[in-house]
């Protein structure tokens, strides 16, 4: 299929090698990959802080710029963006035919590697990851197996138990609204982490924060995007 | 007592902000957390196992959806209805347009009656019009007879969970509480029970007023529907002479088979019980041929900012049945406690409903990660993390100005481009902008490796 990335905001300006290792991995998945130009952002900031209209504006600059793509499918290394776009822009934005166009063609990456993953198989060291369930993606689209089921096409690969479908506390705006919150809720989920070799998520903005938590309390486990072990594992 | 507490029992805007009493509880030793924990993991933990082991669980909470749904859009009607079924059966019906209409009717009521004790079954809706300070007023002591409501009196302190009001309270706490009304044993849970069941028995016999709330009230006959778990509901309304029924305008219902779905979830969902302990089903006084029962039955019927939610996108907020599995839930809630939220209702549900009910405490809307956790346990599915963004966008404008320069700016790829150029620095603490200051406070700032996503993928450098 011929697949454009919608790589998000803050993969773009953060965390590029997230956007690279989902490019990398649905090419080998057999996937032709184009970046459509002119995207930004959701808009997802401006709207967890009320602010609906300015929400709208970037939002809408992003589908137009997606929509203008001769593509099959859209996908985002995020569950949250993809989230935004499926769910909530339909109450933003009234009739958009870009949202039309994207919304229902648009896959978080383990979603799309679900139905188009072929057979992408790879191999790591062995490894125990602790998979975060972020809540978008958990409670929103509801992807629970298959973001395991993209980790599980990597040999060596094995899941940590630990407290994985509570709130992470980045929740957008609200780490810098409540930051004193917002870390005691990382504690508490980070407090069962145990020996996991490394910390594994579908949605960069929850790892940037936990990463963050981790990195100032000096604990060494390394924290990776699901896009990063895939693309590792299946280097050729 | 604490000023973070003393707010909790005001309502309208608390002096503090949000983040100060977050911070306030945050700092303290632990023990609340743990307390919290304890216990709200306990029920959640339950209520989780059942709507995985109930067959059709799902489908139940979407039948009491609808069904509350339709009953809030008939609400002036079955209030009507109510009010005349009600009466029929003997009770008197008081419309209170506001927390002064319903104090100030059941005073002049406990005047007229020359009480002065008055024995209560845990209330919320008692709670936000601050009746026992009313009747106080008027020299009437009111004494709560739900045994962690008793605590919290006996402490000076609101209630801080909807269904447990003392679940904050370590076994030493209630030594302590329980130790100036005479308790003279130890931190052993029946011991203490036992002393609490002597010590409130005799207040049930000598008060001259009994004051409940309702769970539910039956259009159809009538009837007050009233759940406890300590039977202390059914001796309220029962043993003394006058039964004061409050009840928020929103706990009606059409008819009993709505009572059968909306009871069997409301035990699952707030303990984790297949159905309550005590359900009383309460029509008018009692009657010439019945041995017990109160003489007069008054329903104190409340609005006090509901009816402003009404026909409002935040209407489905009116659904709740006020079962507390949303703060069971919550992962905030279990970090700050119910006192911090600042008001008698805390944790989602109380998110939701303080800034519309009292129109101010409107950062309360933030005190969410809009994780989505309250959604999934309510049993009425309420979207409350939707209701959430709803409230924050009622109440934006202080930051219009820097999104609306966002948005300028990230509309357009190329000054987004130039907004993103310092991720890739690391500048000194000084020249970090104030948000990120604020994240840089528990995490360090992230920093981005090389070119940004775009400069790559323009020079060729993405794929293999």
């Amino acid at each position: 299929m011929r697949v454009g990335l919608f790589v998000t905001c803050l993969v773009d300006l953060v965390a590029p090698e997230v956007g690279v290792a989902t490019a990398r991995v649905l090419a080998r998945a057999g996937h032709e990959v184009v970046f459509p130009e002119g995207q930004t952002c959701c808009g997802q900031p401006a709207f967890n802080s009320g602010y609906r209209e300015e929400a709208a504006t970037v939002l809408r600059s992003t589908l137009r710029a997606l929509a203008a793509a001769d593509v099959d499918a859209y996908v985002a290394p995020a569950g949250s963006c993809t989230t935004m776009v499926r769910t909530f822009a339909a109450g933003l934005l009234d009739d958009d035919p870009a949202l039309a166009a994207v919304a229902p063609r648009l896959y978080e990456l383990s979603e799309f590697l679900a139905e188009h993953g072929g057979e992408l198989r790879g191999r790591v060291r062995r490894c125990s990851v602790a998979y975060h369930d972020s809540c978008h993606m958990l409670r929103e689209l509801r992807l629970r197996g298959e973001p395991r089921a993209a980790l599980a096409r990597v040999d060596g690969v094995s899941l940590a138990d630990w407290d994985e479908q509570r709130c992470c506390g980045f929740g957008g705006t609200f780490a810098v609204r409540s930051p004193e919150l917002s870390v005691a809720m990382a504690d508490e989920k980070l407090r069962t982490l145990g020996g996991a070799d490394a910390l594994c998520g579908a949605d960069p903005s929850c790892l940037m924060h936990l990463r963050g938590r981790l990195e100032k309390l000096g604990v060494k486990t390394p924290v990776r995007h699901l896009a990063e072990i895939l693309e590792e594992g299946t280097r050729p | 007592m604490t000023d973070l507490v003393r707010e909790a029992g005001t309502r309208g805007a608390p002096a503090s902000s949000l983040r100060d009493r977050e911070r306030a509880a945050l700092a303290g030793s632990g023990h609340l957390q743990v307390a919290i924990r304890r216990s709200t993991d306990n029920m959640d933990g339950r209520w989780r196992g059942l709507r995985e082991s109930l067959p059709g669980a799902e489908e139940l909470r979407e039948a009491a959806r609808s069904l509350r749904s339709a009953a809030i859009t008939r609400l002036p009607e079955l209030l009507g209805q109510l009010a005349d079924n009600v009466e029929a059966a003997g009770g008197r019906v008081f419309f209170a347009a506001d927390a002064d209409e319903a104090t100030g009717y059941i005073t002049e009521l406990a005047q007229r009656r020359g009480a002065t004790r008055a024995v209560k079954a845990k209330s919320m809706v008692t709670e936000e019009i601050q009746l026992n300070a009313r009747l106080a007023e008027v020299g009437v002591t009111a004494v709560e007879t739900d045994l962690g409501e008793w605590a919290q009196q006996l402490d000076g302190e609101p209630p801080a969970h909807i269904l447990g009001p003392a679940l904050h309270k370590t076994q030493a706490d209630w030594v302590r509480v329980l130790r100036p009304e005479g308790y003279e044993g130890g931190e052993d849970p029946d011991a203490m029970c036992a002393f609490a069941r002597r010590t409130l028995r005799p207040r049930f016999l000598d008060a001259d007023l009994g004051i409940t709330g309702v769970n539910l009230a039956v259009a159809s006959t009538g009837t007050l529907v009233m759940v406890t778990n300590e039977g202390n509901g059914r001796l309220t309304s029962g043993a003394p002479p006058v039964h004061v029924a409050v009840m928020g305008m929103e706990r009606v219902v059409a008819d009993w088979p709505e009572v059968d779905l909306l009871l069997a979830l409301l035990g699952r969902a707030g303990s984790g019980v297949n159905f309550p302990t005590y359900v009383n089903c309460l029509t008018g006084p009692r009657r010439e041929s019945e041995l017990d029962g109160p003489e007069e039955l008054h329903l104190v019927i409340v609005d006090n900012g509901r009816s402003k939610i009404l026909g409002s996108p935040s209407q489905e907020a009116l659904n709740c049945i006020r079962c507390g599995a949303c703060l069971n839930a919550c992962p905030v809630f279990r970090q700050i406690g119910g006192h911090a939220y600042g008001d008698v209702y805390s944790g989602p549900i109380g998110a939701v409903i303080v800034p519309l009910l009292s129109d101010g405490n409107h950062e309360l809307s933030h005190a969410s990660s809009l994780c989505g956790a309250c959604w999934e346990a309510c049993p009425v599915k309420i979207p409350l993390h939707e209701l959430l963004l709803e409230g924050r966008a009622q109440h934006a404008g202080s930051e219009r100005a820097l999104w609306r320069a966002w948005a300028r700016a990230w509309s357009s790829p190329r000054a987004f481009a130039l907004t993103g150029a310092p991720a890739g620095l690391r500048p000194p603490q000084a020249l970090v902008p104030p948000p990120f200051r604020e994240w840089a406070k528990g995490r360090t700032l992230p920093r981005r490796e090389g070119s940004t996503f775009r400069t790559r993928w323009a020079r060729g450098e993405v794929l293999d």
